[in-house]
């Protein structure tokens, strides 16, 4: 019920002139700042939403006076690095791999540009800084099935290993058990011979040595040296592609597992392979 | 239903808030305020100049005598160059400035507020120009107090514009540290500047405008925490700007003789011209500067009235006590806080200069792989990789030796460049300049390491003979686990 204005004896502030048992209200308006930024937001918002995306609809929206969209934004952005990396990266595809490593400056942005990609690509399989693990070659060791040169790692990147691509590096192991090409016994002795050129064991098998020269040294070596002509695994090592005890290797030579790797000229670029081809040769391994 | 009275008021109640009260203060000569125009304009001059000084370092690095150059993480004093390494001299420089404020705060009191800081230099400088503009004191209340006229209106507008154009100079000259100074000022005027350039230079026209012409002394008072805590380095010997109350109490109005009370006649001087608008005969206050104005204000008048000077002064509390006393309590320079403060800063400062001539030319870290932390070979050898970095502080290319002890028959390699693999490997470095190696360490065999085994690497200027060493490990399978 309205009552007449008035002056509060305790907080001297002026009444609303309302009165309800005996309780008035205080007349305390907002600050006048505070009501001026509010209304600036509100001409704010209308001004926004007109310029900028606002309204949705069934199958578009309103782009806003301005046309901004965050995906051109995104893309521009893209862009600008793509041209301000083309300056290192062009030189990098244009250059053979020895005037790269003279060039200090331009070896730093492709060991770095390589770092990255292979941590994107290739770090599942071949582990962080190319560690390996059973079953996925370890680049940083040098014990390398195909080749270790430049040219040799490129080529692995670029092709891949049965990956199904036309020039591939193919190659496969019979499966002597799976296909009875061997006997069970004639298996173990093999075994044996193995695990003498492995360095684990110094009992070794003429009768394994015997079926290892008829059957086994176009592509391990007579020594068991490898031969990376056909990607054959260097077996007279301390470090293999797979675990070092004797059941492994049983089961290799019975029905032996053999990794894949794609063919990455389709998802990289030359300058991108050129650089992670650097980078892995650079791992320890690079011959 | 009880009657309800007036709540009771205390301090506690009082609003927070206070509205400023505008300070006028009114010009004044004398020798303190002499001083203080000297210190102002030698302050200016150092800042505003500094940057165009030049020095000759030879035609691959800037000339410029101080430079804090961000972008190619140097800075340049005179015949110094620091890396970013170096931040610990800042670290020290920092711990002398701060000791070295509080020795001459004990002694001498608020002297930094007062003369040196930038915002008092500021702040008095545009003072200079609003007097010039709008008048004295009573001129601008005057003014201020009456409905906006042109003439009112005019000055104020060419105040501003000259409060601007001083900031913006200010704000431009604090650009030139970091930037090669007649280089950006070409390239500010011709807009080829960076943004940064830009940006910075309006920011700090903007604060300078906002603290030395708005802001003033509520800086001092609310923004700054030094008069916060000057309690702490303050005592009754510390000489400080002083009303001597037992000479000039109690006051006498007018020109009525010395016999009849107290020398301080009550004219309100010492007020008028007080930068903060305290009144010095309240005693010591968290709001004196200790510009010592109201000493030269005081001063004039005892000179008009007949009665000896000196009435506001420098002294200190101890001598204060004692000449109501009628005795006289001299000065102490030496106290054990000073004594304190004078050998914290004489350390700092050998310690600083020692570690300044003995810095070292080159510098070596090596960062052990994480992932793989080694690698087993096909002959049973293990190898670990590593990344050096070579630091060379000469304006010469150098070639560095690095070498491995600790692991015998340790053969090294360098993978990037192809280096090696040799037992020594020869590392170039560019001038002035980080040079980054990946280093592959190659063990004899895997016998020898258990685990991890420390190692050191062992840098060499080849050209000097400098020496520096960096301990490392070499790791390898845990026996047992192989």
């Amino acid at each position: 019920m309205p009552t007449k204005i008035e002056k509060d004896s305790i907080s001297g502030q002026l009444t609303t002139g309302h009165e309800w048992d005996g309780i008035k209200e205080l007349n305390r308006p907002l600050p006048k700042w505070w009501v001026y930024i509010f209304v600036a937001t509100v001409i704010w918002s209308g001004v926004y939403f007109v310029l900028y995306p606002s309204i949705p609809g069934i199958s578009g929206y309103f782009h806003g006076l301005l046309g901004y969209s965050t995906r051109d934004t995104v893309e521009a952005d893209v862009a600008a690095v793509v041209k301000q990396r083309s300056v290192y990266m062009d030189r990098i595809a244009a250059l053979p791999y020895d005037a790269i490593r003279r060039d200090r400056q331009l070896l730093a942005v492709a060991e770095t540009a390589g770092r990255i990609v292979f941590a994107d690509n290739c770090q599942p399989c071949h582990g962080a800084g190319g560690g390996g693990s059973p079953g996925f070659p370890a680049l940083a060791a040098g014990n390398w099935l195909w080749g270790g040169k430049l040219a040799d790692i490129e080529t692995s990147i670029v092709f891949g290993i049965r990956g199904g691509h036309d020039n591939a590096r193919q190659s496969a192991m019979p499966r002597f058990g799976v296909d009875a090409m061997l006997k069970p016994d004639e298996i173990q002795a093999v075994a044996d011979h193995v695990m003498v050129l492995y360095g684990k064991s110094t009992v070794g098998s003429p009768a394994g040595a015997k079926i290892f020269a008829e059957n086994c040294v176009a592509c391990h070596g007579d020594a068991g040296q490898g031969n990376r002509e056909v990607g054959g695994p260097r077996l007279a090592s301390r470090t293999h592609l797979n675990a070092d005890d004797r059941a492994t290797v049983v089961g290799q030579i019975a029905n032996p597992r053999m990794g894949v790797m794609p063919h990455w000229n389709t998802r990289l670029d030359q300058a991108t392979i050129k650089s992670l081809t650097l980078y892995v040769h650079a791992l320890g391994g690079g011959e | 239903m009880p009657p309800v009275g007036p709540l009771p008021v205390s301090a506690a109640d009082a609003p927070l808030y206070a509205n400023r009260v505008r300070v006028y203060p009114k010009a004044v000569q004398g020798p303190v305020r002499r001083f203080k125009w000297a210190v102002l304009i030698a302050c200016l001059t150092i800042y505003y100049l500094l940057p165009w000084l030049r020095w000759n370092r030879g035609v691959t690095q800037p000339n410029q005598a101080v430079l804090l150059d961000i972008a190619h993480e140097r800075f340049w004093f005179f015949g110094l160059e620091f890396w970013p390494q170096d931040i610990y001299y800042l670290t020290g420089l920092l711990i002398m400035g701060a000791v070295a404020l509080f020795l001459v705060t004990s002694l001498f009191g608020r002297v930094w507020c007062g003369y040196a800081c930038p915002q008092t230099v500021w702040t008095d400088l545009f003072m200079w120009v609003e007097r010039l503009i709008e008048g004295d004191r009573n001129e601008r209340m005057k003014r201020d107090a009456a409905p906006i006229r042109f003439d009112t209106a005019w000055r104020k507008a060419a105040k501003h514009i000259v409060w601007v154009g001083i900031a913006f100079w200010t704000g431009g000259a604090w650009i030139m540290y970091y930037v090669d100074a007649p280089t950006v000022t070409v390239q500010f005027w011709t807009g080829r500047a960076s943004s940064e350039v830009y940006l910075f230079t309006g920011l700090f026209t903007a604060t300078t405008y906002l603290l030395a012409g708005w802001a003033r002394e509520q800086v001092c008072t609310y923004m700054c925490p030094w008069p916060r805590f000057q309690s702490a380095m303050l005592d009754e010997q510390s000489l400080t700007v002083t009303y001597q109350a037992w000479r000039g109490e109690p006051r006498t109005r007018g020109k009525r003789a010395p016999a009849a009370g107290g020398d301080c006649v009550d004219c309100g001087a010492c007020v008028n011209v007080c930068p903060t608008g305290i009144d010095i005969r309240d005693g010591i206050q968290m709001e004196c500067i200790g510009c010592g104005l109201c000493i030269d204000a005081c001063n004039h008048v005892m000179a008009k009235t007949g009665r000896p000077g000196w009435l506001i002064t420098w002294d200190t509390l101890a001598d204060q006590a004692a000449k109501a006393a009628g005795k006289h309590a001299p000065f102490k320079l030496f106290r054990p806080r000073t004594i304190i403060y004078l050998s914290a800063l004489g350390i700092a400062a050998s310690i600083m200069v020692v570690a300044l001539a003995l810095r070292p030319g080159i510098g070596l870290s090596v960062l052990h792989d994480r992932a793989p932390l080694f690698v087993r070979l096909p002959d049973g050898g293990l190898r670990n990789g590593y990344t050096v970095k070579i630091v060379n502080k000469a304006a010469v290319p150098k070639t560095f030796e690095l070498a491995v002890q600790g692991l015998t028959g340790a053969v090294l390699a360098e993978a990037d460049e192809g280096i090696g693999a040799a037992p020594l490997l020869k590392l170039p470095v560019d001038a002035d300049n980080v040079g980054t190696f990946r280093v592959l360490v190659t063990g004899p065999s895997a016998a020898s390491v258990d685990g991890s085994q420390p190692i050191e690497f062992l840098l060499r200027d080849t050209a000097t003979g400098e020496q520096t060493v960096y301990q490392s490990v070499f790791m390898g399978p845990v026996a047992g686990r192989r």
